[in-house]
């Protein structure tokens, strides 16, 4: 067994903040390139790029942003390194001084959570999936080692834990404005937290749902496929995806997903009965899809190897 | 402990003494891996090297992984002469993933199982034919992290079902004609390396050890295997079917966990 090391003597501020230092900051990527856009009145996003996390980018590749009530800020989501939240925090101060009172952290995936750190001093209550807690202690340092190698120690931030557990449905008064969370089963990942925006009628279902650049896997197709299928009987009309555009319409942009997701699953299904292989898989399935979706390939062979894993036992 | 358990422990030990393997995903020089190889060659052959015959075996893995703790490999082999079969992964912490020992039932034709990789890696498949001499086909791996690789789920739900056993036939088993079989084990073989970060401990190892099975009471196979295998593993092989089986499977782990099943045949029939 390999020695445990970092057992001990791993203080619990080693642990949260990751060694990373706040105040000793390099120079956070281009500011400027950061901009925020009023979806709907005093909800604000930011399009993430339809690209893998690198140096470049600073993991800034998810749709992050706010929504401002009378009385108090909620961020949807963090992003994706501490840079990014860093940038988010400093759009938030340009538009309002009102407090930061809950950031949520959608799910386990480090492009929504690294963000995280860079609100910590406004000691605002961490909204997670009951799941969620669980998930990043198994792989938060794991993600902050590979996101280190990727965006240079620095950049990436501490692991931060959810503090306020969302177990199926909650709700947040802003003042003057209530925001709707729901906890999923395992669908995209184990650990998904969808947020709906009463006032403005916006429904944000985090990486649920994906436009245009390719969805990945890493919870339960068919748990995907039934959490989908579920969110389209409530009649949401518009929402903000995890990553696509700012602004899409619910109905008819899960659908493309769904399709999607079905191909893969009936895919790897029909390969698995015929005694296949995940090779044969992997070669194979969901190709008609290809021309729908950007990083296609960075990430169809994946979902088809990890919808094989859950698919071959049923 | 027999000599080849004795050895892969050795090996493990040596490996594991030497520190964390390096999460580098910067390959090293050709030359290095292939002095990395002739020097595990020369510890698990006891001194006798092999050579490339891809008519005897050829090894089949992913350039690049595409899951680091589920790299399918597939080994064809040329049969009759074949009396064990290794897999090497020469950079993880216990390089010899599984070593099989076909028996009189078997028909060493086509394996394929899934391992784990933890870093960028030359992967060998290594024969012993009957007359004592080793053949070998080799294949560079991309991947890395696989053997760190947090699971998706709790240590408690990984094991869940454990050694919940099924056995899959593409057709009839009808003496006198190989077929295939795939074998499906439920069983998370944690190696030791995954970390849990609530407590800072690593979950204890605990992995499938010995893989038996037989037909009829002939022996298809008898697979030792190591912490590299993947997690559920899946194990597809050929076997000559006898005229009554039943497949019987016997798993061993290294908790002295021992699962048992038997498999009757599909019939011709249907």
């Amino acid at each position: 067994m390999p020695p445990a090391r970092g057992l001990l003597g791993v203080t619990r501020r080693d642990a949260i903040f990751g060694g990373a230092c706040l105040c000793c900051l390099p120079s956070l990527g281009r500011a400027e390139d950061f901009r925020v856009e009023e979806v709907a009145p005093g909800v604000f996003m930011r399009r993430g790029v339809d690209r893998e996390a690198s140096q470049e980018n600073l993991d800034a590749i998810a749709n992050i942003g706010f929504i401002v009530g009378d009385d108090a800020v909620l961020v949807t989501e963090s992003g994706g390194s501490l840079a990014d939240g860093v940038r988010l925090r400093k759009a938030i101060r340009e538009k309002t001084a009102k407090p930061i009172k809950f950031v949520v952290l959608s799910h386990v995936h480090p492009d929504h959570v690294f963000g995280a750190g860079a609100f910590l001093e406004d000691a605002p209550a961490y909204i997670g999936h009951a799941k969620l807690g669980p998930a990043l202690a198994a792989r938060g340092d794991f993600y902050r080692q590979r996101l280190m190698a990727l965006l240079g120690d620095a950049n990436v931030g501490p692991v931060v834990m959810p503090t306020k557990i969302v177990a199926a449905r909650e709700e947040i008064d802003l003042g003057g404005r209530v925001v709707a969370l729901q906890a999923h089963k395992p669908a995209h990942t184990t650990s998904d937290l969808s947020l709906f925006d009463r006032a403005s009628g916006f429904f944000m279902p985090a990486d649920l749902l994906f436009v245009g650049r390719m969805p990945s896997l890493d919870g339960s197709l068919t748990g995907w496929i039934a959490e989908l299928e579920a969110l389209q009987a409530q009649s949401f009309g518009k929402a903000v995806p995890g990553h696509g555009p700012l602004t899409v319409d619910f109905p008819s942009a899960s659908e493309k997903l769904l399709r999607y997701l079905k191909i893969l699953r009936d895919g790897v299904r029909a390969e698995i009965d015929r005694n296949g292989t995940i090779e044969r898989a992997i070669e194979t399935v969901a190709l008609s899809e290809k021309t729908h979706w950007a990083l296609f390939d960075e990430y169809n062979r994946r979902n088809i190897t990890e919808a094989y894993r859950e698919l071959e036992w049923q | 402990m027999n000599k080849m358990t004795r050895r892969i422990a050795v090996l493990l030990f040596a490996s594991l003494a030497a520190g964390t393997p390096a999460l580098a995903e910067t390959p090293d020089s050709p030359a290095a891996r292939e002095n990395r190889w002739r020097d595990l060659e020369k510890s698990v052959f006891d001194g006798l090297t092999a050579t490339p015959d891809s008519k005897i075996v050829a090894l089949e893995a992913p350039i690049r992984a595409e899951d680091a703790s589920l790299v399918p490999m597939t080994i064809t082999l040329g049969g009759d002469r074949i009396k064990e079969l290794y897999l090497i992964i020469d950079d993880n912490p216990a390089p010899v993933a599984a070593h099989f020992i076909f028996g009189p039932a078997g028909d060493p034709h086509v394996v394929k199982l899934r391992v784990r990789v933890n870093s960028y890696t030359n992967v060998h498949a290594v024969a012993v034919l009957q007359d004592g001499r080793l053949v070998e086909d080799a294949k560079f791996v991309k991947a890395s992290g696989g053997c760190s690789a947090p699971m998706g789920e709790s240590d408690e739900e990984a094991t869940k079902g454990m050694g919940e056993m099924r056995l899959k036939f593409p057709g009839a088993a009808i003496p006198g004609a190989p077929t295939e079989a795939t074998l499906m084990v439920k069983h998370p073989n944690f190696n030791g390396m995954q970390m849990n970060q609530v407590t800072r401990m690593y979950t204890p190892a605990r992995f499938i050890d010995r893989i038996t099975v037989k037909d009829g009471g002939a022996l298809v196979f008898d697979l030792e295997a190591s912490l590299s295998l993947a997690t559920n593993p899946v194990l597809s092989f050929n076997f000559d079917p006898q005229p009554a089986g039943p497949v019987t499977v016997e798993v061993h782990d290294t908790d002295g966990g021992y699962w048992r099943q038997d498999f009757v045949h599909p019939s011709a029939t249907n």
